[in-house]
């Protein structure tokens, strides 16, 4: 898994390999039109963040690359992505290690050896001692662990993150922000986050991508380009959280 | 507890219903002279019981694998479901007195009606809320299954299969209740042995106590059976269910 995704920025790799290329997107659901016009770009290691208001179709978005949808124009190129859905969706009759370890089962791997792979994660994931845990058992934030390492072990370059701390108290998603992002540092991956925090957005990601109300397409981009780790109260932090709220017409 | 006290008084008053000669013994027995007809036909009864448990439980099984396979399959493939839809739920409209004297006819005497007439009636619950349970998975945890280009398969196996079970136990629960009502149309249609040719012979010897017995001995196997049901669900179904979008 790690030689497949190691050091994405050492040199130009082709989006096939480990990009996301998105252009003129349309989509609609009957007469409802959720996308309009979409064109964006991951670069291969490249974290960027897609917000906008509630039903402007981010998650849409998201299928798209995942291929669990099709555009009814444009095109898009993507390497395999794996999908982290908004609410954790882990089984919750599976312990926490067979949900880390989903995605190498349905990959073909016995339980045995999908066990050991995952539980090789488990002290950095901060879950040792809950192997045997079901979902139901473990904090919000344990559960948004475990369905990251799921994701993460799919084994895919791109990783796609629906809302990953939405359903999570303020100040367990404060933490697991920094978690995530040293996490990200750890095993680069070219991640697309899709989020309705502006703050989150700024904090993990290199660029952020503002969408319109429904049916949504790109406002603007802003260029992060902070050096990380980076802290909410950072002025230039601030600075860009209120740049793109301004956009969003929120201020 | 309240429930064993409400039973107790109700049993209290029947009995000084009877005995203070409210009623005629011969056509409701007192509850002690039904215990006492347990107890002296026990030698009478004992084959009867065992006798229809098998075909109960028979039947049971027999149904879990007509009723798994056939949710099963009407989950997979739309066109068995158009198919088939109509006729599982014409089923559970076959009246059983009917059709149980015609099912004799074909089969004879023997296991195999007893066994087709449990099955009959228990299949319907077993087979509807199964296929229920199988369309009821979290649609979230099948987009994943989909992003993860899992085959048909592993989606049945891995998701929709174990998030099926509450629902299946549900189903086999109300199926274990109701089996036993299978077995007595069965056996009064034509058996040699059983609890419901027990009541049919008891009857027509005005033996009431004897009927009223056997009656008891198949309201128990009822209860065995949920019982036995609700243990084994609790086995395996040993996951808190969440309900909807599980967050604590």
């Amino acid at each position: 898994m790690q030689s497949e995704v190691e050091a994405p920025v050492a040199g130009p790799r082709d989006v096939e390999a480990a990009g996301v290329e998105v252009e003129s997107v349309e989509l609609s659901y009957g007469a409802l039109t959720v996308l309009r016009g979409v064109t964006l770009r991951v670069a291969p290691g490249e974290i960027v963040a897609v917000v906008g208001p509630s039903g402007c179709g981010k998650s849409t978005l998201l299928e798209l690359v995942c291929g669990l949808l099709a555009p009814d124009a444009g095109r898009i190129r993507a390497a395999p992505a794996a999908l982290m859905p908004q609410r954790d969706a882990l089984l919750p009759w599976l312990s926490a290690l067979d949900n880390a370890g989903l995605a190498l089962r349905v990959a073909g791997m016995s339980r045995g050896a999908a066990r050991a792979a995952a539980h090789e994660h488990f002290a950095a994931f901060g879950l040792e001692g809950f192997e045997r845990s079901r979902p139901a058992a473990l904090s919000g934030g344990m559960r948004q662990r475990v369905s990251f390492l799921r994701t993460l072990l799919a084994g895919r370059p791109v990783l796609c993150l629906d809302e990953p701390f939405g359903a999570l108290d303020a100040l367990t998603r404060l933490q697991m922000q920094r978690w995530l992002a040293d996490a990200l540092a750890r095993e680069p991956r070219t991640v697309l986050l899709v989020t309705h925090d502006v703050e989150e957005a700024v904090l993990l990601a290199d660029r952020v991508v503002l969408l319109s109300p429904r049916p949504g397409r790109i406002v603007a981009t802003l260029d992060v380009g902070l050096p990380r780790p980076r802290a909410r109260d950072d002025r230039a932090v601030v600075e860009l959280r209120e740049r793109a709220l301004e956009v969003l017409g929120a201020s | 507890m309240s429930a064993a006290l409400a039973l107790l008084a109700l049993l209290a008053g029947w009995e000084a219903l009877v005995r203070l000669g409210g009623v005629d013994p011969l056509l409701l027995p007192a509850p002690t002279q039904v215990l006492e007809a347990l107890w002296r036909d026990r030698s009478l009864l004992a084959p009867d019981l065992w006798t229809t448990t098998y075909e109960v439980v028979l039947g049971l099984l027999a149904a879990v694998a007509a009723g798994a396979a056939l949710a099963v399959a009407m989950h997979l493939s739309p066109t068995l479901r158009r198919t088939l839809r109509p006729l599982v739920i014409g089923s559970q409209a076959v009246p059983v007195p009917v059709i149980a004297p015609l099912v004799i006819l074909v089969l004879g005497f023997g296991l195999a009606p007893k066994v087709l007439l449990v099955a009959l009636v228990c299949f319907f619950p077993i087979a509807i809320n199964l296929y229920d349970g199988l369309r009821a998975a979290d649609p979230d945890a099948r987009r994943l299954l989909r992003s993860l280009q899992a085959s048909r398969w592993q989606a049945l196996r891995l998701v929709e299969a174990p998030a099926a079970l509450p629902a299946a136990f549900t189903g086999l629960k109300v199926a274990a209740a109701v089996a036993v009502i299978g077995a007595v149309f069965a056996e009064w249609a034509g058996a040699e042995r059983g609890l419901g040719r027990a009541l049919l012979t008891a009857n027509g010897q005005l033996e009431t106590a004897r009927a009223f017995a056997a009656t008891l001995l198949l309201f128990l196997m009822a209860i065995v059976l949920y019982g036995a049901c609700a243990l084994l669900e609790r086995r395996v179904v040993d996951w808190t269910p969440r309900t909807g979008p599980g967050r604590s």
